[in-house]
């Protein structure tokens, strides 16, 4: 929260650095506001779609434009774990608890993103997946460490199991003005709620943004059994054991040979 | 066909696993077995948690051996005096499994001690059943009567006090070794997520003597108790049995173990126990092999929680 109050910050007083030049709006919507998983669910693709409106005075200033937009999925710790060899055997001997890192991340942009804006820019605008921060717990502290090889193991990881990912063509104009993006969900998401960060250059400067956001919740006999396994888990072990023996019985009866 | 499982959270081929709880429950009726520690690897490496693999195979494996039990109750094949005497033994391991097990995932060294759990076990349990078995089978081409039940051959354990008569297996031994097998069992199948099976019969048949027309029933029985309590634990505490996976697993299994237990009828004996040992000696070098050999990525990541 207190991340995304900074980078709001940081944000207004670029904006505010350009003065009279914020003459765009950016209007962008999704084709989905919830993705509802079901039992034939094996991934799904988002389209977000936008258009920059331009004051008449606007229009001849400023030159193409570029569109960044970051997805990010819900927050969940985990921890990362080195192996080691010890006595001849591999064993986790080291490992690093990140606080809350995106369970899933994705940043569309139109060109690669050092040739969008400047190092600074980037920094300040979390642009990237490099310029995310990923805080880990240290004692009992909560900090950035750069240049962690656990950091990158993680980000190595998310990034085999199509959760990160970065596309520096993600974002396709249509018009000067009317642009479209792809946003591939996989088949192992984790549910809940996704924001979607917009924000729109010109000529290497931040312009404007827009945030949105979906969901992704479980649906019908998905839903009745992950509720049923959570909040009545006594009963639905005795639901699932009967099941057992039946379907065993079932099975002894139906091939009964003497 | 994809399926998406509800609780595992990810979609799997309906005919991969239907095919594997076949292969595996066509195992697990012939030796007997819960196939437990066949079945979790095999569902950790398509992708699903470990976790939930391993909650989700005690159903799999309740229903199995289900199955297989009803099979030896119709050949009057089960000693239910003995299966309730490990019984009571083994809810006491199960306790004391379940406490080491949290323990020791707090300290971050789970996994080290499942693996080196399971190459130790079943490298050592392996490698007995082979040796064994293929002595007797060298005797038997010998043409020596093969003698399972050597009356002199009575250790320690048959002087122990507190004897119980165990009818249907034809032996009368002290409720001792009986319960501290159950307690092993128990406790062993906590922290491995299997239901030791592939321990119980070698130990009943080498300590106890008990004979094998009856060892592969009973061991059924106690699985099935054992994986029933197990299912129903992991329910009501973790949430992690995933039912939808269960179903197809156990649909598959229960299908195989029926052909598994007729197969498991009609091979002899020895030659039973040295294919079982086989199989078992050879999981324990696939797990050796995973500790051994460099990993292809030393890193790997676990998730700890929700934010709050």
């Amino acid at each position: 929260m207190r991340l995304a109050l900074a980078a709001a910050l940081a944000f207004a007083s670029l904006m505010s650095g350009m003065g009279s030049a914020a003459a765009e709006r950016l209007i962008a919507s999704l084709t989905n506001q919830i993705v509802l998983i079901t039992s034939n669910y094996t991934g799904v693709e988002l389209v977000l779609f936008g258009t920059i409106e331009r004051d008449a005075a606007a229009s001849e200033l400023i030159g193409p434009y570029d569109i960044v937009a970051t997805v990010t999925g819900p927050r969940e710790s985990l921890r990362t774990r080195r192996k080691q060899r010890v006595l001849g055997i591999w064993v986790n001997t080291d490992g690093r608890t990140f606080v809350d890192p995106p369970s899933y991340l994705a940043v569309l942009a139109s060109h690669p993103l050092d040739a969008i804006t400047n190092a600074e820019n980037r920094r300040r605008l979390q642009l990237g997946i490099a310029n995310t921060p990923l805080p880990e717990l240290i004692h009992n502290d909560i900090g950035e460490v750069s240049n962690d090889p656990f950091r990158a193991a993680l980000i190595q990881i998310m990034h085999e199991r199509d959760l990160y990912s970065e596309e520096p063509d993600g974002v396709t104009f249509l018009t000067p003005t009317l642009f479209r993006a792809t946003i591939a969900l996989p088949a192992q998401v984790p549910t809940g709620n996704y924001t979607v960060d917009v924000k729109l250059f010109a000529n290497g400067n931040p312009v404007t943004q827009t945030d949105l956001s979906f969901q992704i919740a479980k649906f019908g006999f998905e839903q009745f059994v992950v509720n049923a396994a959570r909040d009545h888990g006594l009963l639905y072990g005795f639901a699932t054991a009967l099941m057992a023996l039946i379907t065993g019985w079932i099975a002894s009866v139906a091939f009964r040979r003497d | 066909m994809q399926i998406y499982l509800p609780i595992a959270d990810i979609p799997v081929n309906v005919f991969l696993v239907l095919a594997m709880g076949l292969a595996v429950g066509f195992i697990s009726g012939m030796f007997g077995i819960g196939g437990g520690f066949l079945m979790t690897p095999l569902l950790i490496f398509i992708g699903v948690q470990p976790a939930v693999a391993v909650a989700s195979v005690t159903t799999h494996v309740a229903a199995s051996s289900f199955s297989g039990a009803t099979s030896y109750w119709r050949r009057n094949a089960i000693d239910m005096t003995l299966a309730l005497t490990l019984l009571a033994g083994g809810i006491f391991g199960s306790a004391g499994g379940v406490a080491l097990f949290t323990w020791l995932r707090a300290l971050d060294q789970l996994d080290l001690v499942i693996g080196l759990s399971y190459v130790t076990l079943l490298s050592i349990v392996g490698a007995l059943l082979i040796g064994e078995s293929a002595r007797a089978i060298v005797r038997s081409f010998q043409g020596r009567r093969v003698e399972l039940r050597r009356p002199g051959s009575h250790t320690w354990i048959h002087g122990l006090p507190l004897k119980l008569r165990f009818k249907r297996s034809k032996i009368y031994v002290s409720a001792i070794p009986v319960l501290a097998i159950g307690f092993i069992i128990g406790f062993i199948g906590a922290i491995m997520g299997v239901g030791g099976g592939f321990l119980l019969v070698p130990m009943l048949i080498y300590l106890l003597r008990v004979p094998t027309a009856t060892v592969i029933g009973t061991s059924m029985v106690l699985t099935f108790l054992t994986m029933v309590a197990a299912t129903i634990l992991h329910a009501a505490t973790n949430h992690l049995v995933d039912a939808v996976l269960a179903l197809i697993l156990m649909v598959g299994g229960v299908i195989g173990a029926q052909f598994g237990a007729h197969a498991g009828q009609r091979i002899r004996g020895e030659w039973l126990r040295l294919l079982l040992g086989l199989l078992v000696l050879s999981v324990g070098l696939r797990f050796a092999g995973q500790l051994v050999l460099p990993p292809d990525n030393p890193y790997s990541i676990r998730l700890i929680g929700s934010a709050p």
